[in-house]
């Protein structure tokens, strides 16, 4: 018997791509929001009603993955954003080289902010890296309190939560100030936003973030183009 | 659910090392923090279907699950993460920081005497 050491990151090729379509990010300055949830957390609801309040502010784009149809980005496109979608054919997650070529079937040079909405899975698109700016995670209320403990690892490596569907709180005993608590101790800098896709409550402080995000990112084109004196 | 892509590329890595090594593998070392959310007999399992035919048929897979690492911002000292119990053990402060998980890696081959 031989032993032979290797040392080898099991998951190179994705990370490859994800290095790639992070330059590719970065060269136009694009941010580029991986969103990911349980299946029925409200994601599409949530992106077109970010896009409807956005109008006129910012150009945002859209690529949906689903491990079938593409009922989700018809919805997106009827919001008024261009969207291309991505069929997994079963798989529970969306891969770095999917998301190299949509790239391609968007207007990306026109695009002030890409959106990525994983497919619906609270587990296995988190240990995917897709070269995106930051991670995005919707809890919605239904769900439960208990997520963020149970799923640490999405919780962890969001730099946004939402939690979606607070018009219906009083009908739950879902416990905001725990998830707050759980959330915080698994990353501090985390920021969590109290959205509700359907009646637009809270959806003012997520878009400011939007913007906020990409503004920082246009600044430092102008930074960059402004002719030496 | 995302062990069969998983176990298809520990297949191809370690059937590069075999072609490599001239030998044929029977034994495997992988690593993963436990934020890879790999579960360890579903990988077992979806690596011993996908590789029946293969070089790598009955190689026993080894998994070894990390645990997530803290650092405590008062007293520097590092330690297990655990939910339920989120102070230093040390020094009982609450601020602390995670470390990054550790990477899914294929540590080591044993292969067969020629
Ligand atoms: N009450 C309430 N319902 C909502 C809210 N947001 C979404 N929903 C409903 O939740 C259901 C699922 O919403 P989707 O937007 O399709 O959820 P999704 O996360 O995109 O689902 P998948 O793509 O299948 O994972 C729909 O019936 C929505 O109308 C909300 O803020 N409040
Ligand atoms: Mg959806
Ligand atoms: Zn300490």
């Amino acid at each position: 018997m031989r032993k032979v050491k290797v040392r080898r990151k099991i998951l190179i090729a994705n990370e490859e791509y994800a290095a790639k379509n992070r330059a590719f990010l970065k060269e136009r300055k694009l941010p580029c929001l991986n969103v990911i949830s349980s299946p029925g957390s409200g994601k599409t609801t949530l992106l077109a009603k970010t896009i409807e309040t956005l109008r006129g502010k910012l150009s945002i784009g859209v690529i949906e993955g689903d491990i079938q149809t593409d009922i989700d980005a018809q919805r997106i496109r009827k919001a008024g954003a261009p969207a291309h979608q991505i069929n997994t054919d079963g798989a529970c997650h969306l891969s770095a080289a999917q998301i190299s070529y949509a790239f391609h079937k968007l207007p990306i040079d026109r695009l002030d902010l890409l959106f990525v909405e994983n497919v619906g899975n609270l587990v296995c698109p988190s240990t995917f890296d897709l070269g995106e700016t930051n991670k995005i995670a919707v809890l919605s209320v239904p769900e439960g309190d208990d997520k963020p403990a149970k799923y640490p690892m999405i919780f962890a490596r969001a730099a946004v939560v939402l939690i979606n569907k607070i018009d219906i709180l009083a009908a739950t005993d879902f416990n905001i100030k725990k998830v707050k608590a759980d959330i915080s101790k698994l990353n501090k800098k985390t920021k969590i936003f109290l959205v509700s896709a359907k009646t637009g409550e809270g959806m003012k402080q997520w878009c400011d973030w939007l913007e906020n995000l990409a503004d920082n990112k246009r600044k430092k084109i102008l930074k960059k183009t402004r002719p030496r004196q | 659910m995302h062990e069969a892509t998983v176990a298809q590329f520990i297949l191809e890595a370690i059937s590069a090392e075999a072609k490599k090594q001239k030998a044929r593998p029977i034994a495997a070392k992988i690593s993963c923090g436990v934020f890879n959310a790999i579960n360890t007999e579903t990988l077992k399992f979806a690596f011993e279907a996908i590789s029946i035919d293969t070089v790598c048929e009955n190689l026993k897979l080894n998994i070894e699950q990390k645990p997530i690492k803290a650092k405590c911002k008062k007293c520097h000292a590092t330690f297990e993460f655990d939910l339920h119990e989120s102070k230093c053990p040390k020094c009982r402060h609450d601020d602390f920081e995670l470390l990054p998980d550790a990477p899914l890696l294929l540590e080591e081959i044993t292969f067969e005497d020629k």
